[in-house]
């Protein structure tokens, strides 16, 4: 194979242009390796030639992503390059998306290889890391070093259209794609060796890691209802008529927090769900159903409950990133404590 | 408990006027033993086959894999419960076919038979690629029933074993091996620096012809027990399963169960395997509870530090196997579990039904979802007008040169939850 064409992706600091002061500006293009350029082509050898540098303020592309991502495609097509190194980002967050937004892009618009390297913490990770190579790399501009010398192998690998093996073997942060290959070892040995480590107390490496799971204990059971200022909170999407806020019928990007002063009872006329993912006929018919608003009431007036929260909340649970319902569910949470919720009742469908 | 098991090696297998096994070869004869399968009144009508490893030869649809086994030695007899009385099989000594297999095929459900390939790109998938092998083509009856096939065609394939295992009665085995069980007490006494560790197998039973049989019993009917990891290598546990080919546990793995087989070979050295606890996957919450419960309470009540838990099926099973390991982690007690995977061809969806962050060690078995390109074989023993039909076929699948494009679950044994194979994902 002729010597591997390398394009390079910076941001306006590694590019040496400035701080954030320099955050502004547009896509530019430089011939030949700049920074951390320098340390890639000491790698890379005779193997590569890094023949370009594309650099872009951080604030520039996070505000312009789409005419950003459009000029650089545009460089980074004439250059004709085999590979596209971006980064690394450590643990710069703008830089992070930057690298992997153009990663990405490369990748699926002009169907060359991209690399990228980033702290496991950096916001980038968990956007891009399903559809672009990152390597891990330290916070900071000190694990430069290690980060060229991860990144070049795979870089090489990728520009040669090799195979390649699963994550942990190749250097890249996994990317949720499961792979088949045989084990020296049969699966009963593997899980007695394993066993023999974990009863040790050494580190043993699982072969399918759990999903992760943020898992909330419950709080204590409330003491006395009779004083208890109960909130409502759904990811069954009711909203009032005609979905005021346009909460999506599926992979939900936010909530609604609506007012129920005077409302004793949701009807066909004034309430209705955004769920896209349940049969919603019974929910339109009567709302109560997803959000007992009429039972609350009754409660109230019976003395029950103390009090109905003035607002409900609402959402739709149908395929919604857990990383949004996350974000949700810390913002609702402040909402609730600074109006005095003692009780909330969380329904779903 | 102490069973000897001699193993003969079988290289080839031949039909022949007499049945015999000699200079490593197995010789079967036919008519003999078709008409002895033929006594069973269900049956219509029996053929027999042989399949070589290394041969250009698919077998399909497969139901059930058997290893030709003979009690020498020691109460009871091979296959309690089927082929002989129930009495308490595991000590003595039994002579083991090495290398040999019965293989029972038939339309039973259709979508849930297998792919045997003894040569090309699937014969790395699946163990009976490499033995000699006896194949059973049965029909039923007109009208039979299902679940009558099927007990007719694991009952043929049982007898089939027995009488081939007979032959092997009076040879001299070349290797022998010896596996011990002690007691509770005897064991602390005699390894009281060890890790105790013990095995919770897990048996397909979710009914409706995905069903395991223990001494003749039907498993989803039994609660959790203690029972000798020897009394499985005298086939106390019988497959009658008709579910995905890739991670059934066929009769040949019960008998050769490979965690017991590496628990002995650690036993006394690097731990004290203490004991084989046998648990079932029913579809009802509170059987699985319950079953759970009695599992964890067992490994607790035998003061175990480490358990191996195997599971035997996917997605159902998923969640009996989470329930295993959360209440016996919840006793202190180390796990590891041995599982498949079912993350989709591209390989990016969530591979198990259930998850517990407990479950921190794991053993996979492989993506059964990955696809897989068969090539066409000279001769095809059974019939190949299911393969668009079973559980990891699609229309389409088989193509009209022969060949196959298909998800690995339809080999039979792929994804071993035993962690009979080497295959593995990350």
């Amino acid at each position: 194979m002729n010597q591997i064409k390398v394009v390079h992706y910076l941001n306006q600091f590694f590019a040496q242009i400035g701080g954030e002061e320099k955050a502004n500006i547009p896509p530019e293009i430089k011939e030949g390796p700049i920074g951390p350029g320098m340390a890639f082509q000491a790698a890379l050898g005779d193997n590569a030639k890094m023949v370009a540098t594309i650099y872009c303020g951080d604030s520039y592309f996070n505000e312009n992503t789409e005419a950003s991502i459009e000029a650089i495609l545009m460089m980074i097509r004439e250059q004709k390059p085999d590979l596209v190194i971006c980064g690394p980002a450590f643990n710069a967050g703008r830089y992070g998306v930057a690298c992997g937004t153009v990663a990405s892009a490369v990748k699926e618009k002009l169907g060359i290889p991209a690399v990228t390297g980033m702290y496991t913490e950096n916001p980038g990770v968990d956007l891009f890391k399903s559809s672009v190579y990152i390597v891990p790399t330290k916070d900071s501009a000190i694990g430069m070093r290690d980060a060229v010398a991860a990144m070049v192998p795979l870089a090489l690998k990728l520009a040669r259209g090799e195979a390649l093996g699963p994550a942990s073997e190749e250097g890249y942060m996994p990317m949720g794609i499961r792979k088949n290959f045989f084990e020296g070892k049969r699966g009963s040995r593997r899980a007695v060796d394993m066993l023999l480590k974990k009863l040790a107390g050494e580190p043993f490496e699982t072969e399918f890691p759990m999903p992760d799971f943020d898992r909330v204990p419950p709080n204590a059971a409330v003491t006395d209802m009779r004083k208890a200022k109960v909130a409502l909170v759904t990811s069954g999407g009711i909203v009032p008529k005609g979905n005021p806020d346009r909460i999506e019928s599926s992979s939900a990007s936010k909530y609604g927090k609506y007012d129920l002063e005077g409302v004793s009872d949701l009807t066909d006329v004034n309430y209705e769900t955004a769920h896209g993912g349940y049969d919603p006929t019974y929910a339109n018919d009567d709302a109560d159903r997803v959000l007992p608003v009429d039972m609350l009431r009754e409660f109230e007036k019976d003395g029950k409950i103390g009090s109905l929260s003035r607002y409900f909340y609402s959402t739709v649970g149908n395929g919604t990133a857990v990383a949004s319902a996350k974000k949700f569910a810390q913002e609702i949470s402040k909402d609730l404590v600074a109006d005095g919720i003692t009780a909330v009742i969380l329904t779903s469908t | 408990m102490k069973l000897e098991l001699g193993y003969i090696p079988i290289r080839d297998i031949q039909f022949g006027p007499k049945s015999k096994v000699d200079n490593n070869t197995l010789y079967v004869n036919k008519k003999e033993l078709s008409a002895l399968l033929l006594e069973d009144e269900g049956i219509a009508s029996v053929e027999l086959d042989l399949a070589r490893p290394g041969e250009s030869v698919r077998i399909t649809p497969v139901k059930d894999v058997i290893e030709p086994r003979v009690k020498v030695s020691g109460t009871g007899g091979i296959f309690p419960g089927w082929c002989a009385k129930v009495r308490t099989v595991g000590t003595g000594r039994t002579h083991v076919l090495k290398g040999a297999a019965v293989i029972t095929t038939g339309k039973v459900v259709g979508f849930q038979e297998g792919i045997i390939d003894m040569s090309g790109e699937g014969a790395k998938y699946t163990p009976f690629s490499k033995l000699n092998s006896l194949v059973l083509i049965i029909q039923p009856k007109e009208g039979m029933l299902q679940h009558a096939y099927e007990k007719a065609l694991r009952l043929a394939g049982l007898k089939t074993a027995e009488y081939l295992g007979k032959l092997a009665e009076h040879l001299e085995p070349e290797e022998v091996r010896t596996f011990e069980t002690l007691s509770v007490t005897d064991g602390i006494k005699m390894y009281p620096e060890l890790p105790r560790v013990g095995y919770v197998l897990m048996l397909q039973s979710q009914g409706l012809l995905h069903d395991t049989y223990v001494y003749g019993v039907d498993a989803k009917q039994t609660l959790p027990t203690l029972i000798g990891p020897t009394e499985l290598m005298d086939g106390a546990i019988v497959s009658g399963n008709c579910v995905s080919a890739c991670d059934k546990n066929t009769t040949y793995h019960h008998l050769n169960n490979p965690v017991v087989e590496d628990l002995f070979s650690e036993h006394g050295k690097t731990l004290n395997f203490v004991g084989l606890m046998i648990t079932n996957e029913n579809v009802y919450l509170a059987d699985k509870e319950r079953s759970s419960d009695r599992t964890a309470e067992l490994c607790a009540y035998l003061g175990l530090d480490g358990v191996i838990i195997s599971q035997e099926g996917f997605g159902n099973p998923d969640t009996d196997l989470i329930m295993n390991c959360k209440k016996i982690e919840a006793k202190g007690i180390k796990t590891v579990i041995i599982t498949d995977e079912y993350a989709g061809q591209d390989g990016a969806s969530q591979s198990l039904a259930d998850a517990d962050a407990a479950a921190d060690a794991v053993v996979t078995g492989g993506n059964a979802n990955m696809v897989i390109h068969l090539p066409a074989m000279d001769r095809v023993i059974g019939s190949i007008d299911q393969v668009d039909h079973i559980a990891g076929g699609w229309s389409g699948s088989l193509k009209e040169d022969g060949t196959i494009t298909a998800e690995l679950q339809v080999i039979t044994g792929a994804t071993n939850e035993l962690g009979y194979n080497t295959l593995s994902a990350r």
